[in-house]
């Protein structure tokens, strides 16, 4: 049991390979029950690694800012395998494992071409993101966070939908580009301090010019992961395209990676430059928010309004990581989340309905919720969610931003509060147009509802959504000790400005 | 002068394979053209034989004989270790190749020999005759071998090319070595090292003979500005040549050029410096860019091999220690890589005859879907995503670069590295995405097969817990024994 517990990163990323190594192997005579082994050694794998991750939340220690579960190991000159986990990315671990099952449940029957190689993509990509969250050593990181790049071309581009070769070259190399400038910030940090080792980064302080052109070359990178307005427009194209599966993958987890790489490494390594070009990054979210959610208003394809929808929320993020107080940050943290659940879950609803009519068109639909009341259902309420209704996980991190935002400057607070507004109208006209209206097509009214596997996918999201909106502090407690500290150690004059700005703001009331 | 013996350990390797390609020449010509399989099979042995010399007798110690006109050191063991490896792969795979096309002749190994003799010679150069001479046997071997299928017009327009080219190149290495002989009055790299040291200004004689000295091994290495016969060479040349022009001979002028700028004008580092970021700088951008519109195999390869010169390169301008084993740990895997893709390249056969545009690639991943993983990986791995080998070595020659304080010099080495990914991943997206044209037939062996087998695992992830850590330390082993 200890070498379970002690080893539990490891293993959390080796199961993935062996159940792909194990699919590469699985022949059959008969090709239907050949394409059902591979599903359920998939299924198997992904469940299995979502146990280990529950056993890494139990185990997690919520009251220390410390690195957990580490495991430390030599391997080339100063680069070690170096990995472990503090409150601010085990969730996203856990995230990562939770979304898993439900992605190779969702592509049960829609993916019939090539399910062997499909399977083995998604189970190597898992143990990749799984990686990226818990590298604590910078080359690892690197290359988890770029190695990403090839089983996800590869999804969209052999499983995608019609433009899927222009979607998928755009995503390579968006990413690509943004991440090799990354890469001469490494070497140099490298250089200077002769190690790769992300604890010892985060303490060591890098001259002030330096430190700028550093942080840029980081935000080169985690802008274009994250996507941050301008350059977001590989996101609309890659997840039109993406198979249902990768769409979700890519909302819930790929676009996490940027936030998470501002809080490991812009954030801590950078404080200075941080505080610098903060108000570059307040304009770029603003523009962001209000730009891509009156975007996400016109758009008739249903995908690509759901990604508009993910950019303005990853504006919200980044306002939040920005601000620099232990609200912002932490409401930015759990927005991830509950967005990795949310556009999850809608992009697995989109799925569903693409499967019956092949068709991602707005206006194709109309009165669901005549014919599909559960399906109907299940609709409105990620749709409210993603709003930010309270009582549901959008809506704790939307206020917690905002709480934050409006401690810093009154005015970034009103710019993301009309990301708000203005979510609620291009998702609730969204709603109107798909969910009521009239069922006047002949094909929409013979599409059935929900099957007995679909309902088993909604359920643990719907589960979480309620979860984390109701009762939002089994998910706090564990960020709230490594943001404090992250805050403490690196922005102390910062937070007391923000401390001193809400106690002003208490005595004026 | 005396009358003694030089010492002739450091040369054994070199004995071997001179008198044994000679015995092999005239074991063919009383066999006649039957024996290629034999003399092939022999010439293998010859260079392994070579190899395990090379490592048990002559050892990593630096020694010097002939009047200090040879040198074995570490640099040359691990050097030459990759040269042999990549004439012996290059040889393997050409069997099957060569017999179909009737030019399965018995001079075609022993060439293959010859060059290798070559090579280890100008790795081995102590000064700048050896250097010549080496260079020189090299070079005419590679002559004979582009234009080795005489009754192609495209073979032998791509030896005549060569010949002229390379004349031309040879001729601008001779005129600077002859002016830095006049300048400085020794041809010897020791001496030339100890004499160009110290502070003062070497004499303009000196410098423009080193300018003119690396642009005739710019040509060798083919870098931008003396690229041009490559990707006429590579395109017109038979693959099995092709795909040994592109490994061997590049690491072993690879080798020599860093042989000659650290061995020899280590006091005008200041001077070269310069030229090599700028041929490296101008490299990697045609490599990336001029690359793009290639729809021949052949000719993007060798416009990559353009690229992949530049980077290492940057290796050399960087000028240190850690420069120099960046360099070497480049060449290694960039060897593997090379003779991997080539040996694919080698299986894209039709039944009527062979076939060489990225288009006849395209649906592969449905016909072929080893051959396609093997091709995708090389690709990956060339375009130096993390996850596989190439990573790797773009990562300590860029590292190398910062440390040397050339950050512009790594910037726009990873923006052309982006360029760069996109033809690479052209050729993933043909082989997956789209519909499948007619399988290739197989017949090539089973010698090719094992060769991209191999060289796929060595760039596939697993090069990552068992061969980068090793390769590394060899790498470094081999840079320290160079003067600094």
């Amino acid at each position: 049991m200890n070498f379970l517990i002690d080893n539990l990163l490891s293993l959390m990323m080796l199961a993935p390979l062996i159940g792909a190594g194990f699919i590469m192997f699985i022949r059959h005579q008969d090709k239907e029950i050949e394409k059902r082994n591979i599903r359920s050694v998939a299924l198997f794998t992904t469940v299995v690694t979502f146990v280990m991750s529950i056993f890494l939340w139990i185990g997690f220690d919520s009251t220390s800012a410390d690195f957990q579960f580490v495991e430390r190991y030599r391997w080339v000159g100063d680069i070690s395998y170096y990995v472990g986990v503090d409150g601010i990315s085990m969730l996203f671990v856990v995230l990562t494992a939770f979304l898993m099952p439900i992605v190779v449940l969702a592509s049960w029957e829609s993916v019939e071409k090539r399910v062997k190689e499909y399977m083995i993509a998604f189970l190597l990509l898992e143990t990749l993101m799984i990686g990226v969250f818990s590298a604590l050593d910078i080359f690892l990181f690197y290359v988890f966070f770029e190695g990403g790049l090839i089983p996800m071309y590869l999804l969209i581009g052999v499983w995608g939908g019609v433009n899927r070769i222009y979607a998928a070259f755009k995503f390579f190399l968006y990413t690509l580009l943004g991440s090799v400038l990354m890469l001469v910030a490494v070497f140099y940090m490298y250089v200077e301090t002769g190690t790769t080792d992300i604890p010892m980064l985060m303490n060591h302080h890098f001259d002030g010019d330096i430190q700028n052109w550093l942080w840029l070359a980081f935000f080169a990178s985690f802008a274009v992961k994250m996507p941050m307005w301008p350059v977001h427009t590989w996101l609309p194209d890659a997840h039109v395209q993406a198979p249902t599966g990768g769409s979700v993958i890519l909302a819930g987890v790929l676009l996490k990676m940027g936030g998470y790489g501002f809080l490991r490494f812009s954030l801590p390594m950078f404080p200075d430059a941080t505080e610098h070009f903060a108000w570059l990054v307040f304009a770029l979210s603003i523009i962001a928010i209000v730009y891509t959610s009156l975007v996400a208003l016109v758009q008739e394809d249903i995908k690509k309004l759901i990604a508009y929808s993910s950019v303005a929320h990853m504006g919200f993020v980044t306002i939040g990581i920005f601000i620099l107080n232990a609200n912002g940050i932490e409401g930015a943290i759990f927005t991830m989340l509950s967005h990795g659940i949310v556009s999850g879950a809608l992009f697995l609803c989109v799925g569903v309905i693409y499967d019956r009519l092949h068709t991602r068109e707005i206006s194709r639909y109309g009165g669901l919720a005549v014919n599909m009341k559960i399906y109907a259902t299940i609709f409105v309420i990620f749709s409210m969610a993603s709003v930010g209704l309270p009582g549901t996980s959008g809506f704790i991190g939307e206020f917690l931003v905002l709480n934050g935002s409006y401690a810093y400057d009154s005015w970034v607070a009103f710019g993301a509060a009309t990301g708000v507004v203005l979510g609620a109208a291009y998702m609730l006209y969204l709603v109107r147009r798909l969910v009521f209206g009239e069922l006047d097509k002949d094909d929409v009214k013979a599409m059935p509802d929900l099957s007995l596997r679909e309902k088993i996918i909604f359920l643990p999201l719907l589960i979480v959504v309620f979860w984390m909106g109701i009762y939002p502090n089994s998910f706090l407690d564990p960020i709230h000790v490594s943001v404090e500290n992250l805050i403490q150690t690196e922005f102390s004059s910062a937070a007391e400005h923000a401390e001193g700005v809400s106690t002003s703001a208490a005595a004026a009331r | 002068m005396t009358g003694e013996i030089p010492s002739l350990i450091p040369v054994m390797p070199e004995l071997i394979l001179a008198i044994g390609a000679m015995v092999l020449l005239m074991l063919g010509v009383f066999q006649g053209d039957k024996s290629y399989g034999q003399v092939s099979n022999l010439s293998i042995l010859l260079m392994a034989a070579a190899a395990v010399v090379l490592v048990t007798q002559v050892g990593g110690e630096r020694q010097v004989t002939f009047g200090g006109m040879f040198i074995s050191d570490s640099f040359a063991v691990f050097t030459k270790m990759l040269v042999l490896v990549g004439s012996v792969v290059a040889l393997t795979m050409s069997g099957g190749f060569l017999k179909q096309h009737n030019i399965a002749k018995f001079e075609f190994p022993i060439l293959i020999t010859l060059a290798t003799l070559g090579m280890m010679v100008m790795i081995s150069a102590n000064n700048m005759m050896t250097l010549y001479v080496g260079l020189e046997l090299q070079s005419l071997s590679l002559y004979v071998l582009a234009a080795m299928n005489r009754d192609r017009t495209r073979s032998t327009e791509a030896g005549l090319k060569y010949f002229v080219l390379g004349a031309l190149s040879s001729g601008m290495l001779l005129y600077g070595v002859s002016l830095v002989y006049g300048f400085a009055g020794t041809v010897d790299f020791d001496l030339l090292a100890s004499t160009l040291k110290g502070d003062e200004a070497p004499a303009m004689g000196v410098v423009v003979g080193m300018v003119f000295l690396m642009a005739g091994l710019a040509f060798k290495v083919s870098a931008v500005p003396f690229h041009m016969w490559t990707p006429d060479v590579y395109e017109g040349s038979p693959t099995p040549v092709t795909a040994f022009f592109a490994a061997a001979p590049k690491v072993a002028a690879l080798a020599l050029f860093v042989r000659v700028m650290i061995g020899a004008f280590p006091g005008m580092a200041s001077e070269w410096q310069q030229v090599i970021v700028f041929i490296s700088i101008a490299s990697m951008l045609v490599g990336a860019f001029i690359a793009l519109v290639q729809t021949n195999i052949k000719r993007l390869m060798a416009y990559s091999s353009i690229g992949h010169v530049g980077y290492a390169l940057v290796g050399l301008a960087a000028g240190t220690e850690a420069g120099i084993e960046a360099l070497l740990v480049y060449v290694a895997i960039y060897l593997t890589m090379t003779l991997g893709t080539f040996g694919a390249i080698l299986c894209m056969r039709r039944s009527n005859g062979m076939v060489e545009d990225i288009s006849d690639l395209s649906g592969l991943s449905q016909s072929n879907l080893p051959l396609a993983i093997g091709i995708a990986i090389f690709m990956f791995s060339l375009a130096g995503i993390p996850l596989l080998a190439g990573f790797w070595g773009k990562w300590y020659v860029f590292l190398a670069a910062v440390e040397a304080g050339l950050i512009p010099l790594a910037i726009v080495g990873v923006l052309t590295s982006v360029v760069g990914a996109f033809y690479y991943i052209r050729i993933i997206k043909v082989m997956f995405f789209d519909d499948p044209a007619p399988a290739f037939e197989g017949g090539q062996g089973k010698s090719v097969s094992f060769v991209i087998g191999v060289a796929a695992l060595i760039n596939s992830p697993v090069s990552y817990f068992v061969l980068i850590a090793p390769l590394v330390t060899a790498a470094g082993w081999a840079a320290q024994s160079l003067l600094f």
